[in-house]
């Protein structure tokens, strides 16, 4: 079947299996391997996408679902970036708090944390606590993730 | 995962028609607990029929004492709706607590009770909040709605399309989540009516059986005097409960009556 949905501000089509993942649709097709499948069960949230809008698990959607959505992906958060300042302020934040070790759970991280200040732009500890329930990082015990969602609330508000 | 075929439904009769010729279909609506269920291999339907678009079971409308709520309806936006914020607030604060943030976007309040979890959060609300689960060809009780484990009173093909509350003087959800998956180890909603002068109290309890159940005796108890001083010497059987690798029967039995203890606390004020 083929599927049209805007992907990073671009409008984008592809012929997929009606079985096909959107998270499998982004990286394989559409080569955009920022967003990754850690578990591919829903729990882990490293395909965290922004489908219309909201931070969504993109293991657990099929692209025939996405047909006409606008996703963004860790990729769109700042497309055109060439220097550290360019970068999303999120992005920025989880850089310079050191917010990961390995790194893997990072970009599902960044883009629950967009959902997260879109929803509360000043958060609480629980609310940063509640808000990235859906995401696990197995190396840094998250002292430093919610650190950067701090600083990137901070950045996002002097920035407005 | 393996094939399967996927059709975006354009109205509920549509989607009834594919159903009724595909007895291996399945409906799609937020996919939360399907779509991870088929990748686990427990569900294997032919065909995947998606109902979450369909207009028909959106929306979320107030009636005097009554609310209803659409079954296509999102958890985060049950949890975020004004109207259902106004009406009945506990609801609101129920549908914020299901799962974590990227699974209350997609998923749907009539996926969650059509799917009947025994550790979900809608069953209880549905059942202590006197809802009506309304579907494309009748209008069933809560209380006749949820069978067992993953059983409810729907028919094969039968879709849900709105759920009807009753809005309760005060209520309040009281849930001691697993601390991994979020879902309920027991979760326990008590509501308070008020009609012509008599009070009416209802006990769900759910994530300790294999389905939402009322604490009668407990419902008895808060009827003649809401507070927690009637809760005292009441215990839930542990007869039937569930025991698995997180709890024994006999400490989710304790969790019930403790939920129920701080869900009436949070309500009058008292300590639990």
């Amino acid at each position: 079947m083929k599927v049209e949905l805007t992907v990073n501000g671009q409008p984008r089509s592809a012929q997929v299996e009606d079985n096909t993942l959107l998270a499998d649709l982004l990286r394989e097709q559409f080569g955009l391997t920022g967003t990754h499948v850690g578990c591919d069960t829903s729990q882990c949230g490293c395909c965290t996408v922004m489908v219309d809008g909201q931070s969504v698990k993109s293991c657990t959607m099929l692209a025939a679902q996405a047909q006409g959505t606008k996703v963004v992906t860790v990729e769109g958060l700042s497309p055109n970036a060439t220097e550290f300042e360019q970068l999303h302020p999120v992005q920025q934040a989880f850089a310079a708090c050191h917010g990961l070790q390995c790194g893997f759970c990072t970009p599902g991280m960044i883009m629950a944390t967009v959902g997260l200040l879109q929803r509360h732009p000043n958060p609480t500890d629980e609310q940063i606590r509640e808000g990235l329930e859906g995401n696990l990082c197995r190396c840094t015990g998250y002292v430093n993730i919610i650190e950067a969602v701090k600083v990137a609330a901070k950045a996002q508000e002097a920035g407005r | 995962m393996y094939p399967f075929t996927y059709h975006r439904a354009t109205g509920v009769a549509d989607a009834l028609a594919r159903i009724a010729q595909d007895s291996g279909a399945k409906l799609l609506s937020g996919g939360m607990t399907l779509l991870p269920s088929m990748k686990h291999r427990l569900a294997s339907p032919s065909q995947l029929i998606d109902i979450a678009q369909l207009p028909e079971l959106r929306g979320i409308t107030r009636d005097g004492a009554t609310l209803t709520v659409g079954a296509a309806m999102r958890h985060a936006e049950v949890a975020g709706d004004a109207t259902v914020q106004a009406a009945i607030p506990s609801l609101a604060a129920a549908a914020g607590q299901i799962g974590d943030p990227q699974v209350r976007a997609r998923g749907t309040i009539g996926g969650s009770i059509a799917n009947n979890d025994p550790a979900a959060d809608y069953p209880a609300a549905v059942v202590a909040l006197k809802a009506v689960i309304i579907t494309d060809r009748r209008e069933i009780a809560a209380q006749d709605f949820f069978l067992g484990m993953f059983t409810t009173a729907l028919e094969e093909g039968e879709i849900v399309t709105a759920v009807r509350f009753a809005a309760p003087k005060r209520a309040h959800y009281a849930k001691f989540r697993h601390p991994a998956s979020g879902y309920a180890m027991t979760g326990v909603y008590v509501a308070e009516f008020e009609a012509g002068g008599a009070r009416d109290v209802r006990v769900a309890v759910t994530g300790a059986a294999p389905s939402v159940f009322r604490w009668e005796q407990a419902e008895a108890a808060l009827g003649k005097r809401f507070s927690v001083e009637s809760l005292a010497g009441l215990k839930v059987s542990e007869d039937g409960l569930n025991a698995d690798l997180h709890a024994p029967a006999s400490y989710r039995a304790n969790l019930a009556r403790v939920m129920t203890l701080r869900a009436v606390a949070q309500l009058t004020g008292e300590q639990a």
